[in-house]
């Protein structure tokens, strides 16, 4: 099984990034409240941002290594990201959207492949149409199906469901724990509701103010909290 | 009526607009990104010919491109002619003075671009070349065709630095605008009244292609 280990330091204009983790197979949550630098966490995993010290390695790959001057970039890490706003071409069609990064594959297969995901995500159908004329909830599906379509060993979750309804948010946590079990792609995904932790991730690391507060199988943490910074944190009910 | 000054123009700043493109692009690309170092220098740099005379911009290219000048001679030695005085010079002249309008518009394209959407193609393993032309390029292309639109036209009204490097033939270099000129100093009324019409019905067209741009109600 494929695990992430990341161990960063970085500074972004006054705010100090200063954390280490891990996570494994399943689902990890990276949990805090907005300005615990989850998102920038997350970017660096993913190589859109480079960190002063530290190291990440995916498997047995060292994608950044500070001090042995290693930098793998964004597009040879293997690692899909689903953004917040979910960044979805606008010029390009919901296939072709999924189809942007099976380039190293034969043109024919692009499009079999691409009606696969869409299948995968539940879209059937959607081919043809524009990301503008999709609602919230799917083109959340769409920008998973974009990101899962070239089997990337890792993928990273943006917030994904910060900007859905109640109901859609129910359904999607829903597809993304049945996507995670059927492909055994690991996740990391970044939010700041309380819920999507206790419903999706197997493990939970703690973020406030550019550090990990705490870090564990969500059970064990949301039952022992450990410190009374962690449990502050999983008392409330969605943080800010 | 005198129609190969229009021609020659309209073939002129074909031309122009054409190397502007090709050029003038990936100048506006690099320029677009925050961390080009030296960035405003290279600013200056392009966006000089815009605000100079242009018969400064012709006296600093006749020394380039003229007989006795490094551009000059280099092109002659390597056989290719002299360069001023003929079409060429009036291509180089509408060039000059017209790339930093494409430029500056295809930049403001660019960087409208927002930068979420180049990082995703790049987490799905896009080159960055391939990024450029399949991404931001087709975003931009609003700010690039009026960049287009505005180096034709600047490029069509080429006048001091042309007649600097291209000169006034008859039949070789003489431009829609130079033709004017000639016209009214040789009491061709007629003629710059009808060379004028057509000219201010052609910068007409353009600005009405920027003003549908702008209202972004498409073609």
């Amino acid at each position: 099984m494929v695990s992430l280990h990341v161990d960063v330091r970085a500074r972004l204009g006054t705010f100090e990034l200063d954390v280490a983790f891990e996570a494994r197979g399943g689902i990890t949550a990276l949990f805090g409240p907005s300005g615990a630098g989850k998102s920038l966490a997350l970017r660096h995993v993913a190589g859109l941002a480079r960190g002063r010290e530290g190291r990440i390695v995916l498997g047995e790959r060292v994608l950044f290594d500070a001090a042995e001057g290693i930098h793998v970039p964004p597009r040879d890490r293997r690692i899909g990201l689903v953004f917040q706003e979910y960044a979805l071409f606008p010029h390009l069609s919901v296939g072709s959207n999924i189809a942007y990064g099976l380039h190293r594959l034969p043109r024919t297969e692009r499009s079999v492949r691409a009606l696969e995901l869409l299948r995968l995500v539940e879209l059937e159908g959607y081919a043809d149409r524009t990301p503008d004329s999709l609602s919230g909830g799917e083109r959340q599906r769409v920008a998973l199906a974009r990101a899962l379509a070239p089997e990337p060993d890792l993928l990273l979750l943006d917030e994904p469901f910060a900007a859905l309804d109640f109901r859609v948010r129910r359904e999607l946590r829903g597809m993304l724990w049945a996507l995670q079990r059927r492909t055994g792609i690991p996740m990391v995904l970044v939010t700041h509701a309380l819920s999507d932790v206790r419903e999706l991730a197997d493990r939970v690391v703690l973020l406030d103010g550019g550090r990990v507060v705490a870090s564990g199988p969500t059970e064990r943490l949301l039952a022992a909290p450990g410190t009374a910074e962690a449990a502050a944190l999983l008392t409330g009910e969605d943080l800010a | 009526m005198p129609l190969h000054p229009l021609v020659l123009s309209l073939w002129v700043a074909a031309q122009a607009t054409l190397v502007s493109l090709v050029v003038g692009l990936p100048l506006a690309w690099l320029l677009a990104r925050k961390e080009l170092p030296g960035r405003d220098l290279w600013t200056v740099l392009i966006l000089l010919p815009m605000v100079l005379p242009p018969t400064v911009l012709g006296y600093y290219l006749l020394i380039l491109i003229g007989r006795g000048g490094p551009v000059g001679q280099w092109a002659e030695a390597l056989g290719l002619g002299r360069i001023v005085f003929t079409p060429t010079a009036a291509v180089i002249a509408a060039f000059v003075a017209s790339a930093p309008f494409l430029v500056r518009s295809a930049q403001a394209g660019f960087e409208q671009v927002a930068p979420t959407y180049a990082e995703a193609a790049r987490t799905l393993g896009r080159s960055e070349w391939a990024i450029a032309l399949t991404i931001t390029v087709p975003l931009a292309w609003r700010g690039i065709l009026a960049g287009v639109a505005l180096t034709f036209a600047r490029a069509v009204g080429e006048f001091g630095a042309t007649v600097m490097v291209a000169g006034n033939l008859a039949g070789r270099t003489r431009t829609g605008s130079i033709a004017i000129y000639d016209a009214v100093q040789a009491g061709r009324m007629a003629d710059a009244n009808f060379l004028a019409l057509l000219l201010t019905a052609m910068a007409a067209a353009v600005l009405l292609v920027l003003a549908r741009l702008g209202r972004g109600t498409g073609w």
